[in-house]
C-alpha cells in the first residue's frame, strides 16, 4: 500500500519492542462482539493510482462543465477566472498540509496570511475588523444573527425577502432549536429591494435586520436609511454579500452603516466546486469584536522584539470557554481564505475595480440583449452582475430545455422557491468576465426558440 | 570531476560568526517578508484584463466613490510573497506532525489531482440535476461507504467540519425528542475530557451541559453515568477512542443504559482513524457520529480548514437528518432531495418516515472534500483501511513504550493505547512545563504534540503519530523528545528560551489579547487607485 511506510519486518520489530505477540493484542479493549474478523464487506480492495484515477475521471465526465458551455448561473456561487498562480501557491505543502496555527513560532506563514486576509476583508466590507474565516456565507449569516442576539439581548431577527433562500433555510433550521424568532418573507418580482418594508418592521424587540447586497434577484439599494432605522431602535444591521466582486464597484455596506457584514468569498480564488468548500467572510465594528465568532489573528512581538502574529482573543472560543463560547466553530476555511487573499493581492484595488467594471458592463449588455427576446421582461432596474428576467413561461422547464441544448441559462426561481407560483417565471442570470458576447447571443437565441 | 578545483576548503566558523546580524534581517534561506500593505500599491495589478467598456450605468447612486485600500502585486511579486510566507510554516510535508486528536497524516496528491478535474471543480451547485450525475454519484458512493465502514443506518453529508457535524448530530437528537413529544430532556452529559466543541455545540443547540466523571483508568465512569441518567437527560456525547487515546470498553453498556433511560448517544468521531476497518461504531450502539474527512480520510488541513464532517446516524435518528441528501433509486438514477421533493420522496421511498430538520448550509456540503475522501477510500480499499488503523495504533504504542521511562504515562499501566499516546508533566522541576518541552521540540525540527489537552491530565502531551510515518521517523522523533524531556527534568535553562532556531522566538500572546491589532493600519494613506 503506497501510503503506508511500515514494512512487515518493521511491524514485527515494533510489536516486539511493545511486548505483544500480535497486532490484535493492541485492540484488546475492543469487546469481542465488536471485533471485525476481516476487511469490511461492501467496499472494494485497495487499488492502484492509475485505476483510481480512471474511476474518478469517469465520474467527472458525467457532469456538464461550466467552462465548456454558455454559462449564466449565480445565486450565491459565481464563476470567475482564477489566475493560475493562485492554485499553484495554495498547493505548496507548507500551506496545504499545515494545521491550525497553534504553535505560532512555526506557523508565521499561515498567521501573516490570515492577518492580511482579515485586513483585505475589512477594507472591502468597510468594517473595522474581520475574522480569519467561517465555513461559508450561509453559516456566517446565521452566526451573525446569533451574535446580534448576544449583543442586543433580543431574540427577533428580521430577514429581508431578498436574502438567499438557502441562507434563510439555514437560519430557520437553527432558530427552530435555539428559539430565536425570525421574520421572513418571499421576494416579489419587482425592480427594487424591500428596504422600506424592512424599515417598517424594526421595533424595540428587533435584534437585527439581515439584508443581502446585491440581493438574491440581483437588486441593489442604499442601506443608509435602513441602518439609521436599526440604530434608532438599538438593533444591528447585518449586510450579507454573496458576490464580493460587486464591492469593487459598489459602496461598501460598512460605509453605509452596517454593523456586521458577512459574505461568501467563493468568487475570489475558490471556484465553483459544486458548492463547497467555500469561505465565509465576517467583518464587524471594533466595539463588537469580543462577541465575534471564529478565529482571529492578531499582531504582537516575539522575545527578540520582532513583529509576529498569533491567534488571539481565544477566550471567546470553544477550546477555552467550552459551553460558554461565542460559537462552536473550530476548523474554518483557512486554505480557501488563502486562495481568496492571493487572488485579491493579484488584483489589487485597481484590478478589482477593473474586474467589477467588466462584470457590470457585461451584465448591462446581456440584460439589454435578453430583454429584446419576445416573452422576456427585465425586472431588475439597478444591479451589478446579476439580474432577474420574467419569462412568459415557467422558468424551470425552460432551464432544463436549454440545458439539453448545451446552455446553462441561469437559476430558475422555481428551483429556489419551489411551489411559489408568483415566482415560477423568474430566471436569475449572472454575467461575469468569463461570459462572452457569443455566449449571450447563444442564450438569446435559445430563449427565443424555447419561449416561442 | 570535482567542481571545486582550487583546493579551497571551508574553515570552521567561529562562534561569533553564527550570531552575527545581517543587514537585511534575513538568515540565508530564512527570509523575512513584509506585509502586502508594505510592499504593494493600489495602482499595481497582477492580472491583465481584456479591453472593454467599464460603464457603471445601472448602479445608480451606489457607485463606490472612496478608495478601498487594497494593495496589488505583480505575479512574480505575488508568487515570491506567498512562497516566502509558506517557508515559515511547519507542515506534514516537512515532517512528523504528531498533534493528538488531529490526525495529521499524509495527504495523497492523487486526491488533489482528482478534486481539480473540471468535472468536479468547475460545476455549479444549482445546475440542473441531469447535468451533475457524476457529482451526485460521488456524494452517494461516499455516503454508502461511510455507512458500510461505520455499520450505521444513514448519513448526513452536508456538515462543513467536525463541529458542524456535532451540531448536526445533536440537532438530530433534539428533533427526534421533539418528534416523540419529549421536550423535558434538556441536559446533555459530556465527559470532562471532551474536545471543547462538544460542550459548545450542546450549548449552541440549547442544551444544558453537565460533566460525566472519569475513572482513574481514564474511561467514562459507567456507574456514575448510570446514576445521572433520568427523564431530563437528552443524551451523552462520548469520544471513542477517547481523548486520552483509550478505547471505551464499556461503550455498548453505556449506549444500552442511555437508551433504556430514553436518551441518545452521540459519539465524537474525531478519533475514528484508530478503528477504521476494524470496529464499526454502529456495533457499539451509538446513534450519531461525525467523521472528520480531514482527519481519517486524509483531506488536507490547509492551515485550519476547510474540513468536512459527515454524520452517520442510527435508524432512530436517520429520518431527521438535514437536507439536501442524495439517494439512488432502483433504476440507478441518483436523486438530489432538496426542500421541494423531500416529503414526496420520503413517501415514495422511505414510507413517509423522512422528516428532515432542514438545511444546515447552502448547497450540498464540502464537495471538494468528498472527491478527495472517495479517492482515498478507493486507493486503500477495505483491506488498506484496516491496515491504516493497525499501523496508526502500532505507531502510537511504539512511541508510548519507548518513552514511558522518561515521561510519565498516566494510563500506560492499564494496557495499550489506541492511535495516540498521552504523557503528563509529572516529574518536571519547578519552573519547567509541558510548554517548554513543546518549544524544545520545535528546535529539534518537529511540530509539537497537542499540549494541555485533555484537561484531565496535568500538563498533558498527546502524541498521535498516524500510520503514514516510517519507523525511522518515529525513532528520530522519540530520540528528540527523549532528549528534550531529559533536559526539562534536569532544569536546563536554555529550554525556557526555546525555540532558538524557528522563524520567531516565543510570541507575546498576552500583548496580542490586551491590545488587539487585528488589521493593518496604514502609517500613511495608500495612494488612490487610478480611476
Amino acid at each position: 500500500m503506497r501510503y503506508l511506510p511500515l514494512t512487515p519486518s518493521d511491524r514485527q520489530e515494533m510489536l516486539a519492542t511493545i511486548g505483544v505477540p500480535h497486532i490484535d493484542a493492541l485492540f484488546a479493549d475492543v469487546p469481542e462482539h465488536a471485533r471485525l474478523p476481516g476487511p469490511i464487506e461492501g467496499l472494494p480492495l485497495h487499488a492502484t493510482e492509475l485505476a483510481v484515477e480512471r474511476h474518478m475521471t469517469a465520474l467527472a465526465r458525467q457532469n456538464t462543465v461550466a467552462g465548456e458551455v454558455p454559462f449564466f448561473l449565480g445565486c450565491g456561487a459565481y464563476r470567475h477566472h482564477v489566475p493560475a498562480s493562485v492554485d499553484h501557491l495554495i498547493q505548496r505543502g507548507e500551506f496545504l498540509t499545515a494545521y491550525t496555527p497553534y504553535q505560532p513560532e512555526i506557523a508565521q506563514g499561515t498567521l501573516q496570511m490570515l492577518f492580511e486576509f482579515q485586513t483585505q476583508v475589512a477594507r472591502l466590507f468597510g468594517t473595522d475588523v474581520a475574522n480569519a474565516s467561517m465555513y461559508d456565507g450561509s453559516t456566517a449569516c446565521w452566526e451573525a444573527i446569533t451574535m446580534a442576539r448576544r449583543v442586543t439581548r433580543r431574540g427577533k431577527a428580521v430577514l429581508s425577502a431578498g436574502l438567499h433562500p438557502h441562507y434563510v433555510s439555514v437560519a430557520k433550521t437553527m432558530a427552530r432549536f435555539t428559539g430565536d424568532q425570525l421574520q421572513t418573507a418571499l421576494p416579489t418580482l419587482t425592480g427594487e429591494p424591500d428596504t422600506d418594508t424592512l424599515i417598517a418592521q424594526v421595533d424595540d424587540d428587533t435584534s437585527c435586520v439581515v439584508v443581502q447586497y446585491p440581493d438574491i434577484l440581483g437588486r441593489i439599494g442604499d442601506l443608509s436609511a435602513l441602518a439609521d432605522a436599526c440604530h434608532a431602535k438599538k438593533a444591528l444591521l447585518i449586510a450579507v454579500v454573496t458576490e464580493p466582486v460587486a464591492l469593487g464597484a459598489l459602496r461598501a455596506p460598512g460605509e453605509m452603516g452596517a454593523d456586521i457584514v458577512v459574505g461568501e468569498g467563493q468568487s475570489l480564488g475558490v471556484g465553483l466546486q459544486f458548492g463547497g468548500p467555500y469561505v465565509g467572510l465576517f467583518g464587524c465594528s471594533d466595539k463588537l469584536v469580543r462577541q465575534m465568532p471564529g478565529r482571529l489573528c492578531g499582531e504582537t512581538v516575539d522575545a527578540d522584539g520582532k513583529r509576529g502574529f498569533v491567534l488571539t482573543l481565544s477566550t471567546r472560543e470553544q477550546h477555552i470557554r467550552r459551553e460558554k463560547a461565542t460559537s462552536n466553530i473550530c476548523t474554518n476555511s483557512g486554505l480557501c481564505a488563502l486562495a481568496f487573499s492571493i487572488h485579491m493581492t493579484l488584483l489589487g484595488e485597481a484590478g478589482l475595480r477593473r474586474l467589477a467594471g467588466l462584470n457590470h458592463a457585461g451584465a448591462c449588455h446581456a440584460a439589454d440583449r435578453l430583454a429584446t427576446v419576445p416573452g422576456v421582461e427585465l425586472i431588475t432596474s439597478r444591479f451589478f452582475n446579476e439580474f432577474t428576467l420574467k419569462l412568459s413561461k415557467e422558468a424551470r422547464p425552460v432551464v432544463r430545455q436549454l440545458a439539453d441544448r448545451g446552455i446553462l441559462a441561469g437559476v430558475s426561481l422555481g428551483r429556489l422557491y419551489p411551489g411559489e407560483a408568483e415566482l415560477a417565471n423568474g430566471l436569475v442570470v449572472a454575467v461575469t468576465e468569463t461570459t462572452t458576447p457569443e455566449d449571450v447571443a447563444v442564450l438569446a437565441d435559445g430563449l427565443t426558440e424555447v419561449l416561442s | 570531476m570535482s567542481v571545486n578545483q582550487s583546493g579551497w576548503r571551508p574553515e570552521r566558523p567561529s562562534a561569533a560568526d553564527a550570531g552575527a546580524a545581517t543587514a537585511t534581517g534575513n538568515r540565508a534561506l530564512m527570509l523575512e517578508e513584509p506585509l502586502i500593505f508594505e510592499i504593494g500599491s493600489t495602482r499595481t495589478t497582477g492580472v491583465d484584463f481584456a479591453d472593454g467598456d467599464v460603464r457603471h450605468d445601472r448602479l445608480g447612486d451606489l457607485t463606490r466613490k472612496t478608495p478601498i485600500g487594497l494593495p496589488g502585486l505583480s505575479e512574480p511579486e505575488t508568487v515570491r510573497h506567498y512562497t516566502r510566507l509558506s517557508r515559515q510554516n511547519y507542515a506534514i510535508d516537512l515532517g512528523l506532525f504528531p498533534l493528538g486528536s488531529c490526525t495529521m497524516k499524509h495527504n495523497p496528491r492523487l486526491n488533489e489531482r482528482i478534486a481539480r478535474l473540471p468535472g468536479f471543480a468547475d460545476v455549479h451547485p444549482l445546475q440542473p440535476v441531469d447535468t451533475v450525475q457524476g457529482a451526485l454519484g460521488v456524494i452517494n458512493q461516499l455516503a454508502f461507504w461511510l455507512i458500510d465502514l461505520t455499520g450505521m443506518h444513514g448519513v448526513a453529508m452536508s456538515p462543513k467540519a467536525g463541529a458542524h457535524g456535532e451540531l448536526c448530530g445533536v440537532l438530530c437528537i433534539k428533533a427526534a425528542l421533539e418528534a416523540r413529544g419529549d421536550t423535558e430532556r434538556r441536559v446533555m452529559l459530556v465527559p470532562e475530557s471532551a474536545h471543547g466543541t462538544n460542550p459548545a455545540t450542546a450549548a449552541f443547540a440549547g442544551f444544558t451541559v453537565e460533566d460525566i466523571p472519569a475513572t482513574a483508568a481514564g474511561r467514562v465512569d459507567l456507574a456514575a453515568l448510570k446514576a445521572r441518567l433520568g427523564p431530563d437527560v437528552a443524551g451523552v456525547m462520548i469520544t471513542n477512542p477517547n481523548t486520552c487515546g483509550l478505547f471505551e470498553p464499556e461503550l455498548k453498556e453505556i449506549s444500552d443504559a442511555v437508551h433504556a433511560a430514553g436518551g441518545y448517544v452521540y459519539c465524537d468521531g474525531a478519533n475514528f482513524n484508530a478503528i477504521v476497518g476494524r470496529v464499526r461504531p454502529g456495533d457499539l450502539g451509538i446513534d450519531a457520529m461525525h467523521i472528520n474527512l480531514h482527519k481519517t480520510f486524509s483531506t488536507p488541513h490547509g492551515g485550519g480548514g476547510p474540513g468536512s464532517g459527515p454524520v452517520v446516524l442510527s435508524e432512530a435518528l436517520s429520518p431527521y437528518g438535514p437536507l439536501p441528501y442524495t439517494a439512488r433509486t432502483a433504476d440507478g438514477h441518483i436523486h438530489l432531495i432538496e426542500e421541494e421533493r423531500a416529503q414526496e420522496f420520503s413517501d415514495e421511498h422511505f414510507g413517509g418516515k423522512h422528516d428532515s430538520f432542514g438545511r444546515m448550509t447552502a448547497f450540498h456540503g464540502q464537495m471538494g472534500m468528498f472527491t478527495r475522501a472517495l479517492t482515498y477510500i478507493l486507493s486503500h480499499g477495505a483491506d488498506g483501511l484496516r491496515q491504516v488503523a493497525e499501523d496508526a495504533v502500532l505507531n502510537a504504542n511504539y512511541v508510548l513504550r519507548r518513552l514511558e521511562d522518561v515521561l510519565d504515562a498516566p494510563f500506560a499501566a492499564s494496557g495499550p493505547c489506541m492511535h495516540e499516546a498521552i504523557f503528563s508533566d509529572a516529574g518536571f522541576p519547578d519552573g519547567f512545563s509541558t510548554l517548554d518541552v513543546a518549544k524544545g521540540l520545535i528546535d529539534e525540527g518537529f511540530h509539537p504534540m497537542t499540549i494541555y489537552f485533555p484537561l484531565v491530565v496535568h500538563g498533558a502531551m498527546l502524541v498521535e503519530p498516524t500510520e503514514t510515518e516510517s519507523k525511522a521517523t518515529l525513532d528520530q522523533f522519540i530520540d528528540a523528545l527523549r532528549s528534550v524531556a531529559t533536559r526539562a527534568k534536569a532544569g536546563d535553562p536554555s529550554l525556557k528560551a526555546a525555540p532558538h532556531f524557528a522563524p520567531r522566538r516565543r510570541l507575546d500572546e498576552t500583548l496580542a489579547a490586551r491590545k488587539p491589532v487585528l488589521v493593518w493600519k496604514d502609517k500613511a494613506p495608500l495612494a488612490d487607485a487610478a480611476e
